[in-house]
């Protein structure tokens, strides 16, 4: 079944944001996602981020900037985002093994160019970000004070597939 | 236009390519340790789809916290146990045979030049000192690979790292690829295969290979890969005897993988490696490397010599040279951890336990461990290891921990002095 894209984003403003930060290793002991729900992001240090505060609680989408997700394969990464509701990211780039994960689970890692992201990292210093994303017409619209971004956004056919079935398991299932 | 050697592996396990730029390949080897593979399995259950596509391609292992630490590690520990028996999977490895994944399952001889191997478990690109195209995966495609034995990659361009010159005396595998990653950085390779070839590489043991390629993943890359040669067939030939009439035939056959002269790169790296120097990191991420005499003298309060970088026997007997007959610093906690269980046994014959423990090494079983700060020399806040590991990330090691990645040789040489040394300078 398809997720629901976009609303209220909050910017981690920094590259390579890696997995350990999403959830530390010590947690990778859970074999539930929802045991996983406290730890998002709880060692990422990060200037006026707290990991515990409103801004994070509030948060349906992520923008960051470069090698999102880079480090280990643990999928504890993108199921930490899921259960705390999050499952738009929108980043520069990604590792792949993220990425993939992302799709995988029927999220969406949406990349932009270093202009967009500066844009609207920008606009959210003004005011709350809210994200909206048209998934098949690849467009997304990110509004906060009364000003807009748009920005089109390229997903390849495949994680698009895997999106819309719902993920990986789902798609292959009925496939092969 | 002649082929890489990740593209002839592509290209003869392609079961289908469902979108352009998508192939979905036919795998090999589905590798499963107790911390990705359990949500996958109780996942496959709750789908009532509780099945394995091929007990004999899939191997498994405990590894991460083993023997089991608590009740949850116990239990995680459990659930592959139950599924391993359940399926009557073969080669599954449990306490008193276990070690850690990436230098237990070649040591089995389980890896081939040109097989295709997904693992949850980033590390994973290692397997490609054999010649194969191994990618580390997540538990939504290792779920797949377990039920269908198929896993989708885009495919993925190649750079070709040229390693020439001769390795200088202390001068190492894990030296050369802290290099290589400061020159791409961390996403340099991100969706992109990592070639290591030229003289160097020819050389080099595959427990060396496996060094260069296991730290492909911190440069971004899917997999690293070596061209499968005389050292990958004398490291296989006891597991594949039966299979080929002589060397030379095993030799024919393995050499088909090679990268064709003509093949394309997106792009190549030359690096003479005469003057290289022992390479240390600082800061947070595996890019940030210096030459470890910057460093000397940087004080340390644990030294973790192991895992699936520099845990084999060859670096274990690296560090044994540095260590013995002289004692570690008293302000340092020494830890040794012998990838495998073989590892552990050859470091007994040899006598290289026995210069870890007379230096004042404790020596724990085979397991993943403190690498990433799961048990057996866990940092506290503020503290700093020097570690024979692949990752540097904040807190990787321990909360508030600072973790400096280095060959087993500079780790040996700060055990001793308890600040960052270069060997050769003792």
């Amino acid at each position: 079944m398809q997720k629901e894209f976009g609303g209220r984003a909050i910017v981690l403003d920094r590259s390579d944001i890696n997995t350990d930060e999403i959830i530390p290793a010590k947690y990778l002991t859970e074999v539930t996602k929802e045991a996983l729900k406290p730890y998002l992001l709880e060692d990422l240090k990060l200037e006026g981020f707290d990991p515990n505060g409103e801004a994070l609680a509030n948060a349906r989408v992520v923008i960051s900037r470069e090698n999102f997700g880079c480090g280990s394969s643990r999928e504890h990464a993108p199921w930490v985002f899921e259960v705390n509701g999050i499952y738009t990211i929108i980043a520069q780039s990604y590792a792949r093994i993220f990425r993939q994960n992302m799709f995988n689970c029927g999220m969406l890692a949406i990349e932009l160019p270093r202009a967009a992201i500066d844009a609207l990292i920008a606009l959210a210093t003004t005011a709350p970000l809210e994200v909206t994303v048209d998934l098949k017409g690849q467009k997304m619209t990110a509004a906060a004070a009364g000003q807009t971004l748009n920005y089109d956004f390229d997903i390849s056919p495949f994680d698009q597939a895997l999106v819309l079935a719902g993920g990986w398991v789902e798609f292959a299932d009925a496939r092969y | 236009m002649g082929k890489t050697l990740a593209e002839k592996i592509f290209d003869s396990h392609l079961r289908d390519e469902p979108f352009p730029g998508t192939k979905v390949l036919n795998i090999d080897r589905v590798l499963c340790h107790e911390i990705t593979t359990p949500v996958a399995i109780a996942d496959l259950v709750w789908r009532d789809k509780d099945r394995v596509f091929d007990r004999t391609r899939i191997k498994a292992v405990i590894d991460h916290v083993t023997p089991a630490k608590d009740s949850k590690t116990a239990t995680q520990a459990k659930m592959l146990r139950d599924w391993a028996r359940r399926h009557d999977i073969p080669d599954f490895f449990d306490v008193g045979h276990n070690g850690v994944c990436h230098a237990l399952f070649p040591e089995k001889g389980f890896i081939h030049p040109g097989h295709t191997v997904i693992m949850g478990d980033s590390h994973t690109c290692t397997h490609g000192a054999f010649g194969a195209f191994a990618a580390g995966v997540g538990t939504t495609d290792l779920e797949v690979g377990i039920l269908k034995g198929v896993c989708a990659f885009r495919e993925p361009a190649t750079i070709r790292v040229n390693l020439d010159g001769v390795l200088p005396n202390g001068v190492f595998a894990k030296d050369v690829i802290l290099y290589v990653i400061s020159r791409l950085g961390v996403n340099g390779a991100t969706d992109k295969v990592i070639e290591f070839r030229g003289a160097v590489v020819d050389q080099m043991s595959m427990e060396g290979r496996m060094t260069l390629c296991n730290m492909a993943i911190e440069a971004g890359g899917t997999s690293g890969v070596c061209m499968p040669d005389q050292v990958t067939v004398d490291y296989l030939w006891p597991f594949i005897n039966s299979e080929f009439s002589s060397k030379e035939a095993a030799l024919a056959e393995f050499s088909q993988w090679c990268s064709d002269e003509d093949a394309r790169y997106v792009e190549v790296l030359d690096i003479d490696v005469s003057t290289l120097v022992p390479q240390v990191t600082y800061g947070y991420k595996p890019d940030c490397v210096k030459p470890v005499s910057e460093m000397a003298g940087t004080p340390v309060d644990q030294v973790y010599i192991g895992t699936c970088t520099n845990g084999r026997i060859e670096d274990l007997r690296q560090a044994a040279e540095v260590l013995r007959g002289r004692q570690i610093a008293k302000t340092v906690r020494g830890i040794v951890s012998p990838a495998t269980p073989k590892i552990f046994n050859d470091a007994l014959a040899e006598g290289i336990i026995q210069v870890f423990m007379d230096a004042g090494f404790c020596v724990t079983n085979p397991t993943c461990g403190a690498c990433l700060g799961m048990s057996n020399g866990v940092l506290a806040e503020g503290e700093v290891c020097a570690s024979t590991s692949n990752r540097n990330f904040n807190g990787r090691m321990g909360k508030g921990g600072m973790v400096h990645l280095m060959s087993p040789a500079t780790a040996a040489a700060t055990a001793l002095t308890g600040v960052i040394t270069d060997a050769r300078t003792l």
